[in-house]
C-alpha cells in the first residue's frame, strides 16, 4: 500500500507543480487565498464545471479551485488510496453505489452544522436523492445532478411497422406488443434491447411490477413481484423481439439504438447530448416516459459533492459545495446540456436545449421516481448479478430459479455488512 | 499478493534440476562422496547465494506471511484492520461464486493439460530430419508466447466477435451458423481456454524440442535395426526418455493454469453473461480485493489457492515415480 500511495503522491506531484507554475501567485497562502482541490470523473462535465468555477471565484476572491479529473475506471481506487495516504481531494464527487460507504468509515465531513448555520433548504432538491447522501440521519453530500430512465424509441422504425409512438398511456402490454411488431427479422430490427443492465432495465421493472432490490438490508430479488419485472426482459429474449445479452455484450444497447438495429432502449436522462449528437438520432430519436406496470416508477440517481474528513480547509470547501448546488451553478450546468441539475426550477434550460426531445417526460417522472438501491458495500452484490442472472439473459435456465439464488447470496453479502 | 503461488513453481523448478542432475550422473559411475571444500569456498557460495535468499525472503515468504495475516483480518477500506478470525476463510466456503470459479479453473487445468500432447506430436514433426525453415516454424510457435496476455487477449476477442469476427466468417464459407463464442455461457470458458493453448504452445514446443535432441542417436539406431517403426520408436524411445521434461512441463503447465487471470480479464467484460463461466479463482480474488474492498476474504481466497498448488504440485512429485525414466 505505502508503494500505491508513493506513486500516487508521483502522479500528483508534476500536476501541482504545472498548477503552480500556471497561476504562479496561487501557491497556497501566497496571496492569502485558500486553494482547494475538487475531484470529477467525466470528461463531459469538465467545461461546465470550469465555468462554475469561475463563476465561484469570481464571488469569492479569497478561495481559488483546483480542478482534477480522473476517469470513472480509476476513480474510487485512486480515492481510496489518496484517502489512506492523506492526499485526498478537499471536495469530490459521490455517487449512490459508494455513498455510504464512505459515509460509515467516517470519512466524509458531516453537513449539517454548515446547512443549518447558512440556512441552506434541502427539500429543494429530489427528496429520493437527498435519502441516497443521508446515513445515520446525518447529510453527508450536496446533490448537484440527476438522472432517469426514459423509453428512447426511433420513429423512423416506428413509421416503417405502423406503430403508435409510446406516450402516457403505454402499459408493460402495450411495450410488448410494440416490441413485437417492431421486430423485423429481414432487416436485422428488434423491438427493443433487453439488456442485462441494472440501472436501464430491471431495476426500472422490479419497481413498476411492485418488488423491489433491498428493503431493510435483504434482498428482494426472490420476492415474486421482482421476479416478474425481471421476467419481462428475459421473456423479451425468449420471443426474438430482442437480442440475447451474449450479442450486446460487444455491442450495447445503446449502440444498437444509435445504429438504429433497435427501435426501443432505456436509457439514461444523461444519454441525451450523446443521441443529440448523432445525426441520425436527432431526426429520429426521442423520448418517453416509462411504461406502466402494476404501477409507474424510474430509477432516479445523481450525483453529489462531498467533503473530504480529511480537509483541513473544510469552511472554503463548504462554500464551494454551497455553490455548485445554487441557483447560478444550477443553471450553468443546465445550459450545457449535460445533465439535469437536481435544484428544483433550474431544469428549464436543460429541457429547452435539445428541442427535438421530448425531454420534459424526464422531469414528470420525478412524481414517482425510485431511488438508485444502495447500501454499504453496493458492489458487492451488484457483481453478483451478471453472474448468477447471465444465463436467463441469453435463453438458459428459468429466471425465478436465478433470482432466488442471487437473493440468496445477496442475503449472504448484506450479513456481512453489519 | 497474487505473486506468491509461484513459490510453488520456484520449488518445483529446483526440484526437477536435482533430478537431472542425477540422469546426467549415471556415467561416472558410483555418486561421489560429498565433498566440503575449503572454508572460503563454502563462504563465497553463501555469498552467492545471499541475493537470492533475500529476493525469496522479501518477494515470496513475506508477502506469504501477511496474506495470511490479513486472511484473518477486516481489512478496512480507508486503514485500521481488525481481527475477525475465521470469518473469511467461512465465506469463501459459502460463497457459491467461489465453487463455480474454482470449476471453472480445473476446466482451465484441464484444457491447459491438453497443450501437452500436442506440443509433443508438434516437437518431434519439427525435428525431424531435413525438414527446411525449422527456424521459422519454431519462432511463430514461440511468438504468441512472448506477446503481452492482454494483447493477444483483445486480438482474439475480435476474432471471436459474434458479428463480424474472422472465425464467424470462416464458419459461415463452409455453411456454420457461428455464435458470439466469448459471451455464450457453454462456449466462453472453452473459447478463453483455446486462446490460452495457443498462446502457451510454444513454451512447451521449446522443452520438448530440447528434451528430443537430448536423446542420443544410437537408440533410434539399435531400434531399427531390429525393426521397429516410427510409431514404435516414438511409444519406446521418445516418450519414456522425454517423461523428465513431460513431467517439467506439466508441473508448470498446472501451477500457470490454476493462476489464470489476464486473459480472462481482458477477454470478458463485466456485462458478460458468461462471466459466471469464465472466471478463474484469481479473477475472483481481484474483484474481491480490488473492486468490492474485501481484501481480507481476499486474502483467505489466495491462501487456500496457494495450499491447492502446493497440494496438486505434491501429488504430482509423488506420482512421477511411477511414470519419469531418469535413463
Amino acid at each position: 500500500m505505502r508503494r500505491r500511495s508513493l506513486l500516487t503522491g508521483a502522479l500528483a506531484a508534476p500536476v501541482l507543480a504545472a498548477g503552480c507554475a500556471r497561476d504562479g501567485s496561487s501557491a497556497d497562502s501566497a496571496g492569502g487565498r485558500t486553494r482547494i482541490t475538487y475531484a470529477i470523473w467525466d470528461p463531459l462535465q469538465v467545461d461546465g464545471m470550469r465555468k462554475i468555477i469561475r463563476a465561484f471565484e469570481a464571488e469569492h476572491p479569497d478561495i481559488s479551485v483546483k480542478l482534477q479529473v480522473t476517469p470513472f475506471e480509476s476513480y474510487w481506487t485512486t480515492m481510496k488510496t489518496a484517502m489512506r495516504g492523506g492526499t485526498a481531494p478537499d471536495v469530490f464527487w459521490m455517487n449512490a453505489v459508494n455513498s455510504q460507504l464512505y459515509a460509515s468509515n467516517g470519512v466524509l465531513e458531516p453537513l449539517d452544522p454548515f446547512i443549518e448555520r447558512d440556512g441552506v433548504d434541502m427539500s429543494e432538491h429530489p427528496p429520493e436523492l437527498v435519502r441516497m447522501y443521508t446515513y445515520d440521519r446525518t447529510h453527508y453530500a450536496m446533490p448537484k445532478d440527476f438522472d432517469l430512465i426514459g423509453l428512447w424509441y426511433n420513429k423512423k422504425l416506428f413509421d416503417r411497422a405502423r406503430v403508435p409512438y409510446p406516450d402516457d398511456t403505454w402499459t408493460w402490454d402495450t411495450f410488448r406488443d410494440a416490441a413485437a411488431e417492431l421486430t423485423d427479422p429481414k432487416r436485422g430490427v428488434h423491438g427493443v434491447a433487453a439488456e442485462m443492465a441494472k440501472q436501464y432495465t430491471y431495476y426500472n421493472t422490479i419497481a413498476q411490477a411492485g418488488g423491489y432490490v433491498i428493503r431493510d438490508g435483504e434482498s428482494g430479488f426472490d420476492d415474486p413481484r421482482s421476479i416478474e419485472g425481471l421476467r419481462l426482459w428475459t421473456d423479451l429474449i425468449d420471443r426474438g423481439w430482442s437480442p440475447s445479452q451474449s450479442a450486446m455484450t460487444d455491442t450495447i444497447g445503446r449502440q444498437l439504438y444509435l445504429s438504429e438495429k433497435v427501435a426501443m432502449n432505456w436509457d439514461l436522462s444523461a444519454m441525451a447530448s450523446q443521441m443529440y449528437a448523432s445525426p441520425a438520432i436527432k431526426d429520429h430519436g426521442d423520448v418517453a416516459v416509462l411504461p406502466k406496470g402494476r404501477q409507474r416508477a424510474t430509477t432516479i440517481h445523481g450525483l453529489a459533492n462531498v467533503i473530504s474528513g480529511k480537509s483541513e480547509k473544510t469552511e472554503a470547501a463548504w462554500e464551494f459545495v454551497k455553490f455548485v448546488s445554487s441557483r447560478p451553478a444550477a443553471e450553468i450546468q443546465s445550459r450545457e446540456g449535460v445533465t439535469i441539475s437536481s435544484l428544483a426550477g433550474t431544469q428549464r434550460p436543460w429541457v429547452e436545449s435539445m428541442p427535438e426531445f421530448q425531454l420534459q417526460n424526464f422531469i414528470d417522472m420525478l412524481d414517482y421516481a425510485v431511488p438508485y438501491p444502495s447500501s454499504k458495500h453496493t458492489a458487492v452484490w451488484e457483481n453478483l448479478q451478471p453472474r448468477l442472472l447471465g444465463g436467463p439473459f441469453t435463453g438458459r435456465g428459468d429466471i425465478a430459479e436465478a433470482a432466488r439464488t442471487l437473493a440468496r447470496q445477496m442475503d449472504l453479502a448484506l450479513e456481512q455488512e453489519k | 499478493m497474487a505473486v506468491f503461488p509461484s513459490t510453488a513453481a520456484a520449488q518445483a523448478r529446483g526440484k526437477y534440476r536435482r533430478g537431472q542432475g542425477a540422469r546426467q550422473a549415471p556415467d561416472s559411475g558410483p555418486a561421489p562422496t560429498r565433498n566440503r571444500g575449503p572454508r572460503r569456498t563454502q563462504r563465497s557460495a553463501y555469498l552467492f547465494l545471499t541475493p537470492i535468499a533475500i529476493g525469496f525472503l522479501v518477494f515470496y515468504v513475506w508477502p506469504l506471511l501477511q496474506t495470511l495475516g490479513f486472511s484473518f483480518t477486516s481489512f478496512g477500506v480507508f486503514g485500521g484492520n481488525t481481527w475477525v478470525g475465521g470469518e473469511n476463510y467461512e465465506r469463501v466456503v459459502q460463497d457459491v461464486t467461489v465453487g463455480r470459479a474454482l470449476r471453472n479453473t480445473l476446466i482451465y487445468t484441464a484444457l491447459g493439460l491438453c497443450t501437452l500432447p500436442v506440443a509433443i506430436v508438434i516437437a518431434n514433426l519439427l525435428n525431424r530430419r531435413g525438414l527446411r525453415g525449422v527456424a521459422i516454424y519454431r519462432a511463430l510457435y514461440f511468438i504468441p508466447f512472448i506477446t503481452l496476455p492482454s494483447a493477444v487477449g483483445l486480438v482474439w476477442n475480435w476474432l471471436y466477435n459474434g458479428d463480424f469476427g474472422m472465425v464467424n466468417q470462416a464458419l459461415s464459407v463452409i455453411g456454420v451458423d457461428g455464435r458470439y463464442w466469448v459471451s455464450d455461457p457453454t462456449t466462453a470458458v472453452y473459447a478463453i481456454g483455446l486462446v490460452m493453448i495457443w498462446s502457451q504452445i510454444g513454451y512447451y514446443l521449446i522443452i520438448f524440442i530440447a528434451g528430443i535432441k537430448a536423446i542420443p542417436q544410437d537408440y533410434y539406431e539399435a531400434a531399427e535395426l531390429d525393426g521397429a517403426g516410427p510409431l514404435r520408436r516414438f511409444f519406446s524411445i521418445t516418450l519414456p526418455l522425454l517423461s523428465p521434461s513431460i513431467f517439467f512441463a506439466s508441473v508448470i503447465c498446472v501451477i500457470n493454469s490454476l493462476q489464470q487471470f489476464d486473459l480472462i480479464y481482458v477477454m470478458t467484460s463485466a456485462n458478460n453473461p458468461a462471466l459466471g463461466s469464465t472466471e478463474s479463482v484469481l479473477t475472483l480474488f481481484y474483484q474481491w480485493a480490488f473492486e468490492e474492498n474485501s481484501q481480507g476474504a481476499a486474502a483467505a481466497l489466495a491462501f487456500l489457492l496457494m495450499l491447492l498448488i502446493a497440494l496438486l504440485t505434491y501429488v504430482q512429485f509423488r506420482l512421477q515415480k511411477r511414470w519419469v525414466h531418469y535413463a
